[in-house]
């Protein structure tokens, strides 16, 4: 009885049908081809050896050749006479995965088909299944009928398999599949869980384009017993996707389907319950009292054996934190004790759930724990935690010495460049959103670069101190930390820092004879850029080569604009010198991102220290200009610009001049910046200049114009012109301009312009000044607030009709494009079906004051919409202008 | 293979690795690794950061690389299963669930890489049988086994479920079946 023995030990198999003549294989044997061939002679059991050897060769990622796979396929099919049951079984999985071309198919639909009608389940659900994986759809119309009888098959094996298999088929043949759909519906009743699930899944991939039809799918399953968990979580899923695409209920009211999942939080099977919290926690807008009963189960998770469930319950309570903070707090107890987790995950998780909802008084004890932990977490979990760090140290202001020394205590310990890099900029942030922190913060990042094996983070730090520790009250502690630089580092760190060290000189008066001593011994260096930087910065410290102005300078150019005159200037030939002046002297568009980053003077230095642009570039056209009007000195006395506005084109497309128009406003003025280009060759224009006929536009006056010298070809060139009006009026009309310029004809034969030229005119399209060129948007904390100190007595309402819409975000987009205003509070955004909404906008007119807008949006059947404005401002005139903006537009 | 409801739970791999992280039989449902290479790397990557872990009494989870998996240690072998990182995570354990106790079951507790590499059509068919294409066929570990061993397909027995309870039942029948054929 030695072999029954065994066998109790053995795999569990089916029931074998041992041959006699089991041989033995040669083990290693891997060529696909003698290994098929073996098909034909041998017995089961030797065959079902091979089809597992051929299948492990495919797991490992060999790939079979085309012909190789035919091969292996026939040989394969053959086996059909063969009666064995496991072997049949193998026989199917086999074909799946080596997955015959299209001719090959026929061989063993026949066989396959008789399967689906065997009487055995098991042949049956898997013939079904490979079947539906090779054949196409001419094909699939023959079976059509069995696979129609297999999904209402007594078998939850057949059923679950036809099921599956008409899913998968969906895809390419969704016609067939939706005549079965009375098949599905019975199906949908299965006692069996799997069928159900599979049931409810294809019901609603049937119906998924029509969200009508997934109401009603939704109501009937909800009031039906639907028993299995997995159908259970769709149907939330389902139930869940109907809410957001629903109407929310004005307030107060509870939503459609809100009681179902609440109820789902009772379900016996964690996996439910897990589904419905989150699908409340993901709700939108929703509600502290919505969350409740979610959060309180999410609570029970955490404290669960299982890690999957704590990380599942910690990460949606993590999510939840970002927009209710308040809600997720009652878990604070649970989440401390998380942090000390075996999983770093579920640590992380909860230690930035902690800071999102941690109150101000709690920061400390926070630190305190995070700075144990953070020496045994991975470089990427460190840096979620630097970042969550950061978002609370801009919470709470108050408390930057405490996080700024967490900061700067990690950004002492061992770490990759991305972690530092991510603490680096950080403090970067911090100095620049907080004043306060400024000075601790620099002191930080000097000694950071006493230890820095990183180039890029040391050249960073010292292009930010040259920038920022000129203007701080003690300029000269922070000499000695880029002095060492310069006697330690590699060449590119001690080039940054002789830029930096010239900043302060340029800066500081006070400091200029000590820099220049030091700059002295970099003369000497073994690097030519350190070299040429240094003699460079110290012949302008003395007042040589532009003077200590010049040690940074302005790069007023168009940098894109720039490389490519430099390259075409490196192509031609090279004996006369390069002219700056060809550049054309558009702002360069890397000036609004590095404004993004708060450096003030953000203009590139010659090199070293470049900044990274951020992706927070903030596009305000206002500050994109400034810095151009500011180097005109025609323009300086009109004071500052309050508003600019987006670029106006004025010409046709494909006409011989490109010209457009910026309006800038001014306290009294208005600058027409017109940027001309011409875009034919055999031309030059120049001294061009923009007549304006002021007829319609009263209340304008024109001062002066500012001439283009020569229209540049390809290239922008600018020319202004100069309105006066009453100071802080809002004087509005249309403007017809002429645009004025001499030309001059190019000789094709010589290449050189005439000399004589001639005047000549082209009539531009008119512009026109509105009332919304005098608003500009201002960010506001609280709407409310603000609305109620703004006198009553300003208010002024009317009603408007915009006609017909696509939806009322469409029209919502308008008003806020025509007004120019601030939305507030996110109002803008428009709940999806929403039939009304109210929007709020802050914005300030000409001379800083301040304008409130309440507007109520309706839209009716015939998609027509309404609209009720409501305006405050600091007097009547100028809640008139804002309902005159609308009545012109 | 196209994304069939983006509402339908999806697995994306089941995966079996030894203790040094090299495959031993893996199936992927997702077209993110179409190729070896990438699968390949994608294990390793995972190897790497789950092989410290302790996921020995309970199963453990991680998230990377836009993917949620969970996985398990039995003996000298690593069960995962991933899924997107919108999944349940909890639908995904129950898969992960089904994978490693069906094996169990089939490989009579033996679970280590010697006996899973002798009865590797066993697990391959385990692997087929839970996860159709992506979508989840059957979780519950016995109905697994019993369908991997064909019971009930030759019309001799009963289609019984084989769970713990019933082994002692099993292995009984078995043993006469055998002696039965032994005889013959």
């Amino acid at each position: 009885m030695a072999a029954t023995a065994q066998d109790s030990q053995a795999p569990l198999r089916g029931p074998e049908k041992k041959d006699e003549d089991r041989e033995d294989e040669s083990a290693n044997r891997c060529d696909s081809r003698t290994v098929s061939r073996q098909y034909e002679q041998h017995s089961v059991w030797s065959c079902l050896q091979v089809i597992t050897k051929l299948l492990y060769l495919l797991n490992q990622g060999e790939s079979f050749t085309k012909k190789e796979a035919a091969e292996v396929f026939f040989g394969v099919t053959k086996l059909f006479q063969k009666q064995d049951i496991n072997l049949r079984r193998m026989m199917y999985l086999c074909i799946k995965d080596i997955c015959p071309g299209a001719d090959e198919v026929i061989i063993v639909t026949s066989s396959l088909m008789k399967d689906m009608n065997s009487k055995t389940d098991l042949y049956r659900s898997n013939s079904v299944r490979v079947l539906s994986k090779i054949i196409d759809g001419q094909l699939l119309a023959q079976i059509e009928r069995y696979l129609k009888q297999a999904i209402v098959d007594k078998s939850p094996v057949v059923a679950s398999a036809a099921l599956v298999s008409a899913l998968h088929l969906l895809g390419n043949n969704a016609e067939i599949v939706k005549r079965w759909i009375n098949e599905v519906q019975e199906a949908a009743q299965n006692k069996n869980n799997m069928v159900q699930f599979h049931a409810v899944a294809l019901l609603h991939a049937l119906r998924a384009s029509d969200r009508l039809a997934i109401s009603k799918l939704v109501t009937s399953l909800t009031k039906a017993n639907v028993k299995s968990p997995l159908a259970q979580c769709l149907l939330v899923r389902y139930v869940a996707q109907v809410i957001q695409d629903s109407q929310p209920g004005p307030n107060g009211e509870q939503r459609p389907f809100y009681d179902f999942l609440e109820s789902c939080l009772r379900h016996k099977a964690e996996v439910v319950i897990f589904e419905a919290a989150r699908a409340i926690c993901n709700l939108r807008d929703v509600t502290a009292r919505e969350l409740t009963p979610a959060i309180t189960v999410l609570q029970l998770f955490l404290s669960s054996s299982k890690p999957v469930l704590r990380f599942a319950a910690v990460r949606t309570l993590n999510k939840v934190a970002m927009t209710h903070p308040l809600a997720v707090t009652h878990c604070n107890i649970d989440m401390e004790s998380l942090i000390s987790d075996q999983n770093r995950s579920i640590a992380t998780l909860a230690i930035t759930t902690l800071l999102k909802t941690g109150n101000e008084s709690s920061v400390e004890k926070l630190l305190k724990q995070i700075g144990s932990f953070m020496s045994d977490i991975a470089d990427d979990f460190k840096i979620v935690v630097v970042e969550a760090i950061r978002s609370l140290c801009l919470k709470f202001p108050t408390k930057q010495r405490a996080l700024m020394n967490f900061l700067s205590g990690v950004l002492r310990e061992e770490g990759g460049f991305e972690y530092k890099k991510a603490i680096v900029q950080s403090i970067l942030v911090l100095i620049q959103e907080i004043p306060d922190a400024k000075e601790t913060g620099l002191g930080h990042l000097c000694e950071f670069i006493e230890d820095c094996e990183f180039t890029y983070l040391s050249t960073q730090v010292l292009h930010l101190l040259g920038q920022e520790g000129p203007k701080t009250k003690e300029p000269s502690k922070y000499i000695r930390y880029i002095y060492n630089r310069i006697i330690l580092e590699n060449a590119t760190v001690r080039a940054a820092a002789v830029s930096a060290l010239a900043n302060f000189g340029a800066v500081c008066e006070a400091l200029r004879p000590r820099i220049i001593v030091l700059l002295r011994r970099a003369l000497s260096d073994n690097d030519d850029e350190v070299r040429d930087r240094a003699t460079l910065h110290l012949q302008q410290l003395e007042g040589k080569a532009g003077g200590p102005e010049a040690v940074q300078p302005r790069v007023d150019v168009n940098l894109t604009a720039l490389e490519k005159a430099l390259s075409d200037y490196l192509a031609g030939p090279t004996d006369k010198p390069f002219d700056i002046s060809v550049v054309p002297k558009a702002p360069p568009p890397l000036r609004g991102a590095a404004g993004g980053l708060g450096l003030p003077s953000a203009s590139t230095t010659s090199g070293g220290g470049a900044l990274p642009a951020t992706s927070a570039a903030r596009k305000d056209p206002t500050a994109e200009y400034a810095e151009l009007l500011r180097s005109i000195p025609q323009l300086a006395p009109l004071g500052e610009v309050f508003k600019s506005c987006e670029p106006f084109r004025l010409t046709e497309e494909d006409t011989e001049y490109a010209v457009f128009c910026i309006k800038h406003v001014y306290e009294g003025h208005i600058v027409f910046q017109f940027n001309c280009t011409n875009t034919i060759a055999e031309q030059v224009l120049e001294d061009v200049s923009v007549a304006m006929d002021l007829a319609d536009a009263g209340d304008f006056e024109e001062a002066f114009t500012i001439p283009l010298e020569t229209m540049p070809l390809n290239g922008v060139g600018q020319c202004f012109t100069v309105v006066t009006r009453q100071p802080g009026a809002i004087a509005t009309g249309k403007i017809v301009n002429i645009l004025k310029f001499k030309v001059k004809e190019i000789d094709p034969g010589t290449g050189e312009a005439e000399e004589e030229g001639y005047d000549d005119e082209y009539v531009l399209e008119d512009l026109e000044v509105t009332p919304a060129d005098y608003v500009k948007p201002t960010l506001l904390g609280n709407f409310r607030k603000a609305w109620e100190e703004l006198d009553p007595s300003t208010e002024k309402e009317d009603e408007y009709g915009l006609g017909q819409r696509e939806a009322l975000q469409d029209a919502v987009e308008a008003v806020i494009g025509i007004l120019g205003m601030q939305p507030c509070e996110g109002s803008e955004a428009v709940p999806p079906n929403a039939r009304s909404h109210t929007v709020l906008l802050a914005g300030i007119f000409v001379g800083y004051q301040q304008v409130l807008v309440r507007m109520s949006f309706g839209i009716d059947a015939g998609n027509n919409v309404a609209m009720k404005l409501v305006v405050r401002a600091e007097s009547l005139e100028l809640s008139e202008a804002i309902h005159q903006i609308i009545q012109d537009a | 293979m196209a994304l069939i409801d983006p509402t339908l739970p999806v697995v994306k791999n089941l995966l079996l690795l030894d203790s040094e992280g090299k495959r031993i039989a893996v199936k992927y449902y997702s077209p993110e690794w179409s190729t070896v290479a990438s699968q390949a790397s994608f294990e390793k990557a995972l190897w790497n950061k789950t092989s410290r872990t302790n996921a020995r009494a309970e199963a453990e989870i991680i998230m990377f690389d836009n993917v949620v998996v969970v996985y398990k240690y039995i003996g000298d072998l690593m069960f995962y299963a991933t899924g997107s990182q919108d999944e349940n995570e909890l639908v995904l354990y129950t898969v992960l669930q089904a994978f490693y106790e069906s094996v169990t079951i089939l490989l009579r507790q033996q679970v280590e890489k010697k006996t899973v590499l002798e009865n590797l059509d066993l697990v391959l068919l385990a692997i087929d049988e839970i996860v159709d294409g992506g979508v989840i066929l059957e979780t519950e570990p016995s109905v697994v086994a019993s369908r991997v061993t064909m019971r009930g397909a030759d019309g001799e027995q009963a289609p019984m479920p084989i769970t713990e309870q019933s082994f002692t039942k099993a292995l009984a029948s078995a043993k006469e079946h055998l002696t039965r054929s032994l005889l013959k």
